[in-house]
């Protein structure tokens, strides 16, 4: 396939163009790549939930929060290195997942995203209240160290511009790698048809729940991530806005599609700064554009389309 | 036991806030399977528009309070009414044949930019109601007082939700909104002009929503740009516990959290108050997926 092989090019040029990009931009739009780099990082994790498991999850911010909290109360009670406590985080809000969608899983879409927009709430609250005495109230956790890799210290924003797409691109790769398996054909055929998935002898409630484990576990790491750049968290970087705001990019970018999702990353977390002259009305600039780019592009920017296998006639009679 | 009644009395009171609201979430969820995540926006004009009227044109000066308030309510949700059809016909039309959470998106762009059209227009700090339109009397009854504006808050949100229940209930066009909720394709067969039931449901809906607004200035005196959100998510979490698309479950649902917060920031703690609601959310939905009211509807099989 001649087309597949230009995409692929395509692609790959363009992560180049990202690779070297720190070289000629100044420490601010670096800065801005990293806040694109975490949501990317996000919204890939949401993904797994929303666009392929098609479970509607509006409090993604929760395991966001989970992760940072986890690794910021490791790393400042326990003195454990801000990288090692990335599979910590990762266990611990994948846990934190499979705990609260057990019981709710079952749910109707819309009754499921409240489920989860009052999870996220209820996470918030509580951590603004100090829960356990471990969150540190509404001013957070702060003095959370730098992250260091083989003995060298990551501070500038160009050294947390590779950690971080380093990161997005190991998970760009797993997570096509898993939307190739057998787990995301499962997925994929539960989310268009659950009754048929269940018919063709797919565990649904086992598939459905494993698709927020992981994406869980994904958002808990890039919480360790987001408190190891940022060195404090506080209850506001977890807000129910920053849920919906991880949901627009997935919806908006193309729900299921990895290169949509994150096309859909640069648009709604790097547009906004392009129109930082427009000041107060920026945001409002933003949600006219939202409503036009869901007119005009209904199904996402870079929407999913049914794969094609090759050697399908094979299988056909 | 007074302290209890008065806590009861105010979660009533808000409960019917909720409730107005929820109205708004459920009926365009029950034709058009959509959360409308700008209807919190709708309710924060509402809220805004009572203000300049009462403000700058003085209202309840030249009509006195009882007719002023009825005329600044009629025009409050005439104006919220046409926006809300207006919105329906700009950012959901479009998107009726598309994929649901596409519509949810606009919705929510649609919200951000309400919420953005208000904070321009008004500024982003708070406004605070003219606090002479209401005399500041109460009602005693057995030791505990209720205020004016509370009551007058349990009249409007009562008589707005009888009207509309009858409305529903008992007119041709209530039957119509009905048979479109249950089975959009098979009403359009019957001959129910499905547009039109979907422009009503516009119209009513922030209609509602709007008076809410206007009850919630009334009721704290200040107003501010974003309550939209906090207002919007509670009353669509009023929608889901009675049971969304359900319109008793909305007035059922609205008056259970109203309570249950009011009665949860009196007895268990003020932080918690906003936790308290969802908890009782999830449980319930635990224990009765459909919510309250909600009804089982059959998987397609």
């Amino acid at each position: 396939m001649i087309d597949a092989k230009y995409k692929m090019g395509g692609f790959i040029a363009l992560a180049m163009l990202l690779a070297v990009s720190p070289l000629f931009l100044n420490a601010y739009w670096v800065d801005v790549l990293n806040s694109v780099g975490l949501y990317a990082l996000l919204a890939l994790s949401l993904n797994v939930i929303l666009g392929d498991a098609g479970l509607y999850n509006m409090g993604h911010a929760a395991f966001f929060a989970v992760g940072a909290y986890t690794a910021a109360y490791l790393n400042t009670q326990f003195g454990v290195p801000i990288l090692w406590a990335l599979p910590i985080s990762g266990i611990s809000a994948g846990l934190f997942g499979v705990v609260l969608a057990r019981p709710v899983i079952h749910l109707r879409g819309d009754y499921l995203l409240i489920v989860t927009v009052g999870v996220g709430e209820i996470i918030r609250i509580a951590l603004i209240n100090n829960v356990f005495g471990v969150t540190g109230g509404p001013n957070g956790i702060f003095g959370i160290a730098r992250p260091e890799l083989f003995g060298f210290r990551i501070r500038r924003p160009q050294e947390f511009f590779y950690l971080i797409w380093g990161f997005v691109a190991v998970t760009v790769f797993l997570f096509a790698r898993l939307k190739n398996s057998r787990f995301g054909r499962a997925l994929d055929c539960l989310r268009e048809d659950p009754v048929a998935a269940e018919g063709s002898g797919i565990n649904t409630g086992r598939y459905q729940l494993l698709a927020f484990m992981v994406g869980a576990a994904w958002a808990g790491m890039a919480g360790c991530l987001y408190a190891s750049k940022m060195t404090i968290i506080s209850p506001e970087s977890f807000s129910f806005w920053e849920s919906v705001l991880i949901f627009i990019i997935v919806i908006l970018g193309g729900a299921g599609n990895i290169a949509g999702v994150i096309l859909g990353t640069f648009l709604i977390i790097g547009l906004p700064e392009l129109f930082r002259g427009f000041a107060s009305a920026r945001m409002w600039f933003f949600g006219l554009a939202m409503m036009i780019m869901m007119i005009f592009r209904t199904e996402g920017i870079l929407p999913h389309r049914p794969r094609i296998f090759k050697n399908l006639d094979r299988l056909l009679p | 036991m007074e302290e209890f009644f008065q806590q009861l009395t105010n979660g009533l009171a808000v409960g019917c806030i909720y409730a107005l609201i929820a109205l708004g979430y459920t009926m365009v969820y029950g034709v058009l399977k959509l959360i409308n995540f700008a209807h919190g926006d709708l309710f924060t004009l509402g809220a805004y528009l009572g203000l300049t009227l009462l403000t700058s044109l003085g209202l309840s000066g030249r009509l006195g309070p009882l007719l002023g308030l009825l005329l600044l309510a009629v025009l409050v949700m005439g104006f919220v009414a046409l926006t809300g059809a207006l919105l329906e016909r700009a950012a959901y039309r479009p998107l009726r044949q598309s994929p649901r959470l596409s519509a949810v998106v606009s919705a929510l762009g649609a919200s951000i930019f309400l919420q953005n059209t208000i904070m321009l227009i008004y500024g982003a700090r708070i406004h605070v109601y003219p606090q002479d339109i209401l005399p500041k009397v109460a009602l005693e009854i057995g030791g505990v007082s209720i205020p004016l504006v509370r009551i007058l808050v349990f009249v409007v949100s009562l008589l707005l939700m009888g009207a509309l229940f009858l409305f529903i209930q008992r007119t041709r066009l209530g039957t119509a909104i009905r048979a479109a909720a249950i089975d959009q394709a098979a009403a359009r067969l019957m001959g129910i002009n499905v547009d039109q039931v979907i422009l009503i449901v516009f119209l009513i809906g922030p209609g509602l929503g709007g008076v809410a607004g206007l009850l919630v200035g009334l009721y704290y005196g200040q107003v501010n740009f974003t309550m939209g959100w906090v207002y919007g998510l509670k009353a669509f979490t009023a929608a889901i516990l009675g049971g969304i698309g359900n319109i008793p479950g909305a007035m059922v649902g609205g008056l259970i959290l109203g309570v249950i917060e009011a009665l949860g920031a009196a007895y268990i703690s003020v932080a918690w108050k906003d936790a308290i609601a969802f908890l009782v959310l999830i449980v319930i939905l635990i224990v009765r997926p459909t919510g309250i009211l909600g009804e089982r509807v059959a998987d397609k099989v």
